[in-house]
């Protein structure tokens, strides 16, 4: 019933139905992209979809609300620079490392045991 | 996943109404209007029907409060599914509307472009319903007032903490802080302690009225139920001991790269902090702010319906400026979950009775389908939609009166400072809006959209725009011209280019 999915390269379960972005706080995160223009770090906001400022790269893919998607078995979902405009489509962005020192990973470190990610971190 | 094959009917079949949203008021709208025997497209971004209020939890263990019983299926959601004329369209967002000329058996006809599929993904197929009539629930989304450190991760709208607590079962922080107006904030305190989190203090920028502390005034804005409700919420913040103070409110948010303490000021009648009341209320990992709610009007204006003081025009019988175009629920006017239920049904009901009158009127001769199709309608009687519209007026009465208990006076403009960002998006602040205003003359949102960018980025001025606005018409000393400029969105939400590469079919 749990699924497997990575957050930046890291193995975590999470729970048919969990959000992307319920897993990245229940990972310890509180932002996971950085703006544009002044490179601060932006994490959920609204909560429903209509800020736009939870954007996060899943499978490859920019610009995926965290707040609206549902996590898949084998999602690998990794921390976004910068955002798009509404209809702006651009080819999937490299990697982010993880260890970039830009202030969005806050979350969990490098070998740290895969967790149960269902409830409060 | 492909919608159920009675969507796409001959001209012959019951006329289809196309509900967009699936909250208490779209779940009622789609119910009462499918059992007049009109077919009934259900369509809501969401997976679940519920909307904000009924918010089924996504995710499997305990329930939490400070609504109905999360934990079982809603009996609403029963009802849908159990209803054959209704085709719920799940993970369907409507991202755009085109008026459909004749033929149909209707004025009014709407083409409603969707896509279905996990959200924001790429090739998520796109369609067309062809709808006869529409009903517009698509609610509304948190109103957050802007203060210096309100885009550090951490600070959230007051419904961003709720949907994550009831329908995630997931904490935004550990320790938390409220801060906003209205009585919202209240089941949103609650929530919270339990999915783990502490609640620092509630912080009541209003001076709730009379009613909301006289039973009676309650009970008649609101019937006994909302009473009960208001009990059971102060009772709750006993319980849990959270402090709950009126007449203070988040003024400041502090930390690096992400909030780590707030400053707390009390504010005089007008929202003006009052001097050396400031308290600085630390550690923090999370603020939640609410000061009311802002409609979702980007389709009723696509739409062509007229909008006045903020909400969709409607007549007694939900029905918009448009005709065969219907509005339910917060899009009308902001008073919970019961009136916008109330709303729903009597749109759904108005919506086959009209349908009903236009196939008797219409010329048999040019639409010999549409006597055909109307046979299939069995439309409620007079008294039925009579008792379903006096639901409505208590609902509104009740509205009314939340709106007088929590105004938003214009002090919370002192609490900028130049470099606080008015616009999140395009990291726009307090002072470049004010020298596009003061040295280069933008004199409305479209103008400040162009100057400075304010209301540009992705969000598309959703949330900036009811704040530019009273920034713009306080340092212009007149409103601005265009205030819903930013509301109109050709897109209602944002496709992915590729995805539109072949024309969509339409059902
Ligand atoms: C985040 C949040 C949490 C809330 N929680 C509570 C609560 O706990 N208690 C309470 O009393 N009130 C709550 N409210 C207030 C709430 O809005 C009302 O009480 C009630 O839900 C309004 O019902 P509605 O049917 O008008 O709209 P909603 O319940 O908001 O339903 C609107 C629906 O429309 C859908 N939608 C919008 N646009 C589109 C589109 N373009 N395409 C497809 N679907 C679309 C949305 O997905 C949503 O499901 C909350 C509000 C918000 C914003
Ligand atoms: S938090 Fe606003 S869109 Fe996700």
């Amino acid at each position: 019933m749990a699924l497997t999915v990575y957050v930046d390269g890291e193995r975590h379960r999470a729970l048919p139905g969990q959000t992307v972005a319920a897993l990245l706080l229940a990972t310890g995160r509180r932002s996971w992209r950085t703006t544009r223009l002044g490179g601060r770090p932006r994490g959920i906001f609204c909560g429903i979809g209509v800020c736009y400022d939870c954007l996060v790269v899943v499978n490859g893919l920019p610009d995926v609300r965290a707040c609206r998607r549902e996590l898949c078995d084998g999602d690998r979902v990794e921390t976004q620079r910068g955002a798009r405009l509404p209809t702006e489509e651009l080819p999937p962005e490299p990697r982010v490392p993880r260890t970039d020192g830009d202030g969005t990973d806050q979350g969990a470190r490098p070998g740290e045991p895969v967790r149960d990610a269902d409830g409060v971190a | 996943m492909s919608a159920p094959s009675h969507i796409a009917a001959p001209l012959t079949a019951p006329p289809l109404v196309v509900v967009v949203g699936a909250g208490p008021a779209g779940a009622r709208a789609a119910l009462s209007a499918a059992r007049c025997g009109a077919r009934v497209a259900l369509v809501d971004s969401g997976e679940r029907i519920g909307g904000q209020y009924h918010r089924q939890p996504a995710v499997a263990g305990k329930a939490v409060a400070g609504g109905p019983d999360a934990s079982a299926a809603h009996p609403l959601e029963l009802a849908v599914a159990t209803q054959p004329r209704i085709a719920h369209l799940p993970r369907t967002t409507v991202w755009a509307l085109e008026p459909l000329p004749e033929p149909g058996p209707a004025p009014g006809r709407h083409l409603v472009h969707v896509q279905q599929g996990p959200a924001d993904d790429r090739g998520r197929p796109v369609r067309t319903l062809a709808a006869d009539a529409l009903v517009l629930c698509t609610g509304a989304f948190d109103r957050a007032l802007p203060f210096p450190g309100w885009e550090l991760p951490g600070v959230v709208t007051a419904g961003a903490a709720q949907a994550l607590a009831r329908g995630q079962r997931t904490a935004v922080g550990g320790r938390v802080v409220v801060s906003g107006t209205g009585p919202f904030l209240l089941p949103v305190a609650l929530a919270l302690p339990e999915v783990g989190a502490r609640v620092l203090g509630v912080y009541e920028a209003g001076n709730p009225a009379r009613w909301l502390r006289s039973p009676a005034a309650a009970l008649r804005d609101g019937g006994p139920g909302r009473v009960a409700e208001l009990g059971s919420y102060a009772a709750g913040l006993a319980r849990h001991r959270v402090p709950y103070r009126t007449r203070h409110a988040v003024v400041a948010a502090h930390g690096r790269d992400r909030v780590e303490a707030v400053t707390v000021a009390r504010l005089d009648a007008g929202w003006h902090p009052v001097a050396g009341s400031e308290q600085r209320i630390g550690p923090v990992d999370a603020v939640c702010v609410g000061y009311g709610f802002t409609p979702q009007l980007e389709l009723p204006l696509a739409a062509g319906c007229a909008v006045r003081g903020g909400h969709v025009a409607v007549d007694a019988r939900q029905a918009t400026t448009v005709p065969g175009v219907y509005a339910a629920g917060e899009l009308t006017g902001v008073a919970g979950a019961p009136a916008a239920a109330a709303e729903g049904e009597l749109a759904g009901l108005a919506a086959v009775a009209d349908l009903a009158d236009l196939a008797d009127l219409a010329d048999l001769a040019e639409r010999p389908w549409a006597a055909e199709a109307a046979a299939h309608l069995a439309p409620p009687s007079p008294a039925r939609l009579a008792a379903a519209a006096s639901r409505v007026r208590s609902g509104r009465r009740f509205a009314r009166a939340l709106a007088r208990a929590h105004p938003v006076p214009g002090g919370w403009r002192g609490w900028l400072r130049e470099d606080t960002l008015v616009c999140r998006c395009e990291e726009v602040s307090y002072g470049e809006l004010r020298d596009a205003v003061a040295a280069r003359g933008a004199d409305g949102m479209r103008a400040l959209k162009l100057t400075c960018r304010a209301g540009l980025g992705a969000c598309q001025g959703r949330v900036c725009g009811r704040n530019t606005a009273e920034l713009a018409a306080a340092l212009l000393g007149a409103p601005v011209a265009d205030p819903h400029a930013m509301d109109r969105r050709p897109l209602a939400h944002p496709v992915r280019l590729g995805d539109l590469a072949e024309p969509p079919p339409i059902d």
